[in-house]
């Protein structure tokens, strides 16, 4: 299976035609993907707060939208989540590389880590966690529930999911 | 010319187009002067009309007006190079620069000191950045429209604000009017 072209298709057959990146080395595949695709428009931004109101605009618009990026931007995109999606009511898939997670070669990395999913939830949105390659089965219907219920919805991504960094 | 007074002279443009209104007095101003369902007003989130109003542009083919300031701008700065790279030709950022951050009691910006956001916008690649004072920014405004191009509007003004209530619509309704006008 090619986990890059399997994520890509399950957004095109959600009918997600706007989504904003900012990179990370184990979403490099990904976002290849999804710029090669032409169901997609994809716009890269340079933070991910400002990438939310990409999206919140895309929607209004008519688009169902999508955001690519690191976990460590939970920190950057608190108050976007609150104050835009959540305060508005508009659904935002978020794909999230879990940097920190088991595999990883960078210390810092685990100091936004321990953090994630106790932010995640003090925010009250829901997080799903791809710990094994077949934990992407789940992404089709974890889109569907996002755009039923109109939140923002995360999806964490790790390591081991995406099979290591391969420099290990 | 203060901010309040150049909504109050543009209103009449504004309110035929889709209107992303900056968080704040402008939003307050505007829902005050001309309510619209046309207008979508942020009550949140500063930085992020540029960004809102760019999604919106790029995503269906009205013309799309995001009201900003200078201080919400410098908030955001990374907006000007995402919109010089993804030309959307409904799209027209108003940034109505009066040197200080208004909402918070005029304390000065560096807008209205040593940076020039109309040359910011043009270095990160904006190809239709104009500068006027606000008494010019409904002729600059109209011709932006007029001319089917991206543009950036920098409209040079005085600092200043005016009595007046907060928004205490839902913003699920806002939003939800807001949508209907922009499919209608
Ligand atoms: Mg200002």
């Amino acid at each position: 299976m090619n986990i890059d072209k399997k994520i890509t298709d399950d957004l095109v057959a959600n009918g997600i035609s706007f989504v904003t990146t900012v990179p990370c080395k184990q979403l490099a595949g990904v976002i290849e993907e999804i710029d090669a695709r032409d169901e997609i428009f994809h716009i890269p931004s340079n933070k991910e707060d400002e990438g939310m109101g990409l999206c919140a605009g895309a929607f209004m618009g008519g688009k169902r939208p999508a955001i690519i990026m690191q976990n460590t931007a939970i920190g950057v995109t608190i108050n976007t989540l609150a104050t835009l999606i959540q305060y508005y009511r508009m659904p935002l898939p978020m794909l999230i590389s879990y940097r920190g997670e088991l595999r990883e070669p960078v210390a810092c990395q685990v100091e936004m880590a321990i953090h994630t999913k106790a932010l995640l939830a003090e925010m009250n949105v829901p997080t799903y966690h791809f710990h094994h390659q077949r934990d992407v089965e789940e992404l089709d219907a974890i889109l569907k529930y996002t755009f039923m219920c109109n939140k923002p919805v995360a999806i964490l991504t790790d390591a081991n999911f995406w099979g290591g960094y391969g420099d290990q | 010319m203060i901010r309040s007074e150049i909504l109050r002279d543009i209103a009449p443009i504004l309110r035929d187009q889709l209107v992303i209104c900056n968080i704040g007095l402008p939003s307050q101003e505007l829902h005050m002067i001309d309510d619209q369902p046309t207008n979508f007003y942020m009550l949140g989130t500063m930085g992020l009309s540029s960004s809102i109003g760019l999604g919106l542009a790029l995503s269906q083919p009205k013309t799309v007006i995001s009201i900003d300031g200078d201080g919400s701008v410098l908030t955001n700065l990374g907006t000007l190079p995402t919109i010089a790279n993804n030309v959307a030709d409904n799209y027209i950022l108003l940034i109505i620069d009066n040197g200080s951050y208004g909402s918070t009691g005029d304390q000065p910006t560096y807008a209205g000191k040593k940076t020039k956001l109309e040359k910011v916008a043009e270095a990160c690649g904006c190809e239709n950045v104009v500068v006027c004072g606000g008494k010019d920014t409904g002729k600059a405004l109209q011709a932006a429209i007029d001319s089917k191009k991206m543009t950036v509007i920098v409209v040079k003004c005085d600092s200043g604000n005016i009595k007046l209530p907060v928004i205490t619509m839902d913003p699920v309704v806002i939003r939800d009017r807001f949508m209907k006008a922009v499919s209608a």
